[in-house]
């Protein structure tokens, strides 16, 4: 009874509510204490137990020999879920301690359960039928029951999460789903004699991600309640048992020395397994367990009903001291429980344990958080670290690419943006918390929502302003609904939402308490190009200031990198606003200006969720003395291996229509900008306005002289010929055309282009460019877009 | 070459780091240096793709490289890296009279203090401040909303009233939070 209806709510809810992520950062710890601790402790426990009785201390009335200790000493080494978990949970302390205890109590069933039903058939069969071949069946038993039982609890999740995807007709009965197929998982995993505890523990915490995700709000918050509900009623209900049971004299037979003994020996060998494993494991870990976490682990070894409930199923024509081991178990249940779990409390506060740290990080701090975090992250990528990030990025794939596809409806796919759903949710607060105010929907213009600023204090901070007008998302904060705060706390509370929303996320760290990784891929894509774009353009600024006429491999292999498809290279802006110039000396000759302007920054607000170009301009002015031509070959043989990428294994080569055409697209786009911008950098220059076209496709561009198009790949084929010349001088009319068919093209390849191909530099054609120079002293290409749509 | 390489490390090198970790270290060091004449470039550095959409990836490649030189051996390279071995209980005890360990707290500190620091003066002016919040903030932040972050930064952090921010109030504004993991990679340990 205990086992069929008592124990799976209250495992399926410790294993759905689990910090997954926290679980599996700590993996390696929680398995180890699992098996190896459990393992140790019955054993240890067991033959101690034995021990004393050979030496004749206990009563002569419990008849057991080596193998019923070791039963009972499996039975009462288990460390309990459910005494655990409501101990801790008021203790706070921090979540590695906290995770690694309860983990351990979790997965530490397996072993419980294999061991408890191995000793059980050896001392049904009797010591003296007991083969070696029992011993090794046993050993592989538990491998099979716990790999088993995992298996089965993967399988019925992703049962659950498949079936979820499809309930959006049904929304009723979408928790009872949840519950029933839990249940299965379990009732399988018994039938089948494998953990089913593990089953269920893995279905809940593999199946929640998804199935969050599919189901309605209202199902969300039903399947949350009932499986609060149902775990705490079993767990009262098996407490009540086990109190019942204490009362009822009848059941059990007290002894002292086997109930002090066993006190003590479980303390003991709790506290000897601890500490031998945490030294090895400090040797694989980063941070590693100090002294006081030790004490806390061991202390915090609670054993509960689980125990009990083995003990009661206890054969007792089979096992003849089963009323001692009950009675022994009732008293250590009750101990540890109460004393240890009331003693705890006052322990951790006395030993200064690490608690869970909630205060507010200032500005200072989460700004140099961050920093450090992409420190971290560029010094792993810099040593080649691939470490277990390394595994949870491709997880993090896999998942994205098809398992997420596969269980989770559409619409929730694509909106899986963290940012987006606390917004949401906030905005739901508001109305709610609105209309409780008793205000009429239609007048809400009128009254302050909590979660807005007061109108005083609007005029005071511009930031909040700003804010409110930008209309960014990821301005709102919980806490600031909930306390009124003066106005500075107003400004920093905005101000670090303003961090926090915009701040990029460093790759690949993973901390508890931040959810990192959920950005969605289109965010993170978006955030990756903003990056590289000012990456570019700073390396293109240190470039010209630093280089004086040598084209530098340097800049060309970091600019050969994809022209991100939406964004293009913007340099400093300029001309209409009348900001800095740029000066590119090239060669000896007069300084060139590159004026470039693009309005694509502030057409990027968070507005325009897509990334669109507002308008482009190009300016280029030339010098003449910059056009020479026979400079250009020598001032490319100056520049080592101008054109080649070193072929990097990480590097795929990014398909450009135009890969052997720089000449040309110099020629007709940027000539100028040629002479201007080192040949190298042209490419993703090109690349640069390539991509903005292909966005902007404006009807003007895409309707414009498209026979031209044909003549350009003529010309294009023959970037040293000399009828070079003349399409220079046509270059403003050739311009749009040669744009356009490359926007098409990088249309085409832009599906490709996406994400899977995220640093593909361009393949460099391996002749060196040889730019024609253009013969006109000095003109001007002015490009000019509109903004579409 | 590789043991002579590893040889020389030993001997010059702080022994904490292991033997294994130096060979592997090596080998990245060699991979990554394509023009095969022992050093690293900027170029090398920069083609690792992953550090181009890193906002702070080319300021830490500046870190490896000693002031005014464009060219990082394997003990320059080693010795940055260094900064990143976690922090270990018996290295607390030990060598207290000797020179501070390369990966020590206030070292850590000091590495991601010279990365703000480009005029390396000491300091953290406002202006080395928003060039670095600007590359760390996406684009949707205006400039005006990103000069009174900063300004509010320096003010939380600012003892002694000159609107820049020193090493030690740095310091000082950082004492909560956990340096030596943050700035900790296991593979160095």
């Amino acid at each position: 009874m205990f086992f069929l209806f008592l124990l799976p709510p209250i495992v399926l809810d410790s294993g759905y509510f689990m910090p997954s992520r926290l679980f599996f950062d700590n993996i390696g710890a929680i398995l180890t204490y699992a098996v190896v601790g459990t393992l140790w402790n019955s054993f240890a426990t067991g033959v101690a137990l034995w021990g004393l009785h050979r030496a004749g201390l206990m009563d002569p009335g419990v008849k057991a020999g080596l193998m019923d200790f070791l039963l009972f000493g499996s039975l009462i080494s288990a460390v309990d879920p459910v005494a655990v978990l409501a101990v801790f949970e008021e203790v706070h302390v921090n979540e590695t301690l906290f995770i690694i205890v309860f983990g351990e109590s979790l997965l530490n069933d397996a072993v419980t359960v294999v061991l408890y039903k191995v000793f059980n058939s050896f001392v049904e069969l009797g010591p003296a039928h007991i083969h070696a071949t029992d011993y090794v069946k046993g050993v592989v038993s538990f491998f099979l029951v716990s790999l088993g039982g995992t298996a089965v609890g993967l399988l019925f999740a992703f049962l659950l999460a498949l079936i979820t995807r499809f309930t959006k007709r049904v929304r009723i009965i979408e928790p009872l789903f949840v519950f029933l197929l839990a249940y299965v998982a379990y009732l399988a995993a018994e039938m089948v004699s494998l953990s089913s505890i593990l089953a269920v523990t893995f279905c809940g915490i593999c199946c929640k991600k998804y199935v969050e995700a599919n189901i309605s709000q209202k199902s969300r918050t039903t399947v949350k309640y009932t499986m609060k509900t149902l775990a705490s009623s079993s767990e009262t209900i098996i407490f009540m048992f086990l109190g019942i049971s204490a009362v009822d004299t009848s059941k059990w037979a007290w002894d002292t020395t086997l109930v002090l003994g066993t006190l003590l020996f479980i303390l003991l060998f709790r506290a000897v397994g601890v500490v031998l494993q945490t030294c090895v494991l400090n040797r694989f870990r980063l941070i590693p367990l100090d002294r006081i976490d030790q004490v806390v682990m061991s202390y915090g070894g609670l054993r509960g009903a689980v125990a009990f409930a083995l003990v009661i199923l206890l054969d007792g024509a089979k096992v003849k001291a089963k009323d001692y081991f009950v009675a022994t178990t009732i008293v250590v249940v009750f101990f540890t429980v109460i004393v240890q779990g009331l003693t705890i409390k006052p322990l951790v506060t006395w030993l200064k344990v690490k608690r869970s740290d909630h205060h507010k990080p200032t500005l200072n701090e989460e700004l140099h958080e961050h920093a450090f975090d992409h420190i971290l992250a560029a010094v792993e990528d810099i040593v080649g670290h691939h470490g277990y990030h390394y595994w949870r990025d491709k997880w993090e794939q896999f998942d994205k690419k098809y398992l997420s596809q596969l269980l989770m409806r559409k619409s929730a796919y694509r909106l899986r943006d963290e940012i987006w759903d606390v917004y949401y949710k906030l905005n739901i607060r508001d109305a709610i918390s609105f209309v409780d105010q008793g205000g009429h929907v239609l007048s809400a213009a009128k009254l302050a929502l909590p979660s807005m600023p007061s109108r005083t204090s609007m005029s005071e901070s511009s930031v909040t302003n700003l804010l409110r007008e930008s209309g960014s998302g990821a301005c709102l904060d919980l806490q600031v609904i909930d306390t009124v705060r003066s106005r500075r706390d107003k400004e920093d509370a905005v101000m670090h939402h303003v961090l926090r929303g915009s701040l990029y996320k460093p790759r690949r760290r993973y901390k508890a308490s931040y959810s990192r990784h959920f950005i969605s891929p289109d965010k993170q894509e978006r955030q990756d190009k903003e990056i590289f774009r000012q990456n570019m353009k700073r390396r293109l600024e240190t470039f010209k200031s630093t280089k004086h006429n040598v084209c530098s491999s340097k800049s060309k292999a970091r600019l050969k990198e994809k022209g991100r498809k939406k964004k293009g290279i913007s340099l400093t802006s300029n001309s209409p606003n009348g900001k800095t110039q740029r000066n590119v000396p090239w060669q000896e000759a007069a300084p060139v200006l590159v004026m470039v302007s693009s309005d694509e920054e502030e057409s990027n607000s968070s507005e325009t969720e897509r990334e669109d170009d507002e308008g482009i301009v190009f300016i280029a002015r030339a010098t003449d003395e910059v056009l020479q031509g026979k400079k250009t070959p020598g001032s490319l043989d100056v520049c080592p291996s101008p054109c080649i990428i070193p072929p990097s294994p990480t590097l795929a080569e990014k398909e450009l229509p135009w890969k052997g055409d720089q000449a040309d697209l110099a020629v007709y786009v940027s000539s100028e900008t040629t002479k201007i911008v080192p040949v190298d950098m042209q490419k993703a220059w090109n690349q640069s306005i390539s991509s903005l076209e292909s966005i902007a496709s404006p009807p003007g561009i895409e309707t414009g002289p498209q026979h031209k198009r044909f003549t350009c790949p003529v010309l294009e084929e023959q970037p040293q010929s000399a009828s070079q010349v003349t399409p220079e001088q046509r270059s403003c009319f050739q311009f749009p055309s040669h744009v356009s068919k490359s926007s098409r093209s990088q249309s085409d390849s832009s599906p490709d282009g996406t994400e899977q191909q995220e640093l593909q530099p361009l393949m460099a054609a391996e002749e060196p460019n040889r730019i024609v120079p253009s013969t006109e002293p000095r003109w001007l290409i002015q490009f000019n877009r509109a903004s579409h749509l | 070459m590789d043991m002579l390489i590893c040889v020389f490390c030993f001997v010059f090198f702080p022994p904490p780091v292991s033997h294994s970790q130096i060979t592997r270290l090596y080998s990245r060091f060699t991979s990554l240096d394509k023009g095969e004449n022992g050093t690293l470039s900027r170029e090398d550095f920069q083609r690792i793709p992953e550090l181009a959409i890193n906002p702070l990836g080319d300021r830490i490649i500046n870190a490896f490289f000693p002031e005014g030189e464009d060219q990082v051996n394997f003990r320059g390279f080693m010795r940055t890296l260094a900064h990143f071995r976690p922090i270990e209980d018996n290295e607390k005890s030990k060598d207290q009279n000797g020179p501070e360990p390369l990966n020590s707290r206030s070292n850590k500190l000091h590495f991601a203090f010279r990365l703000y620091d480009l005029d390396k003066d000491d300091k953290i002016s406002r202006d080395e401040l928003l060039q670095v919040l600007r590359m760390m903030v996406g684009v949707n932040i205006s400039d005006e909303q990103l000069g009174s972050i900063a300004d509010r930064t320096i003010q939380e952090a600012d003892q002694d009233g000159d609107s820049a921010i020193s090493f030690a109030e740095f310091v000082k504004v950082l004492e909560k939070v956990d340096v030596e993991q943050k700035m900790s990679i296991r593979f160095l340990h």
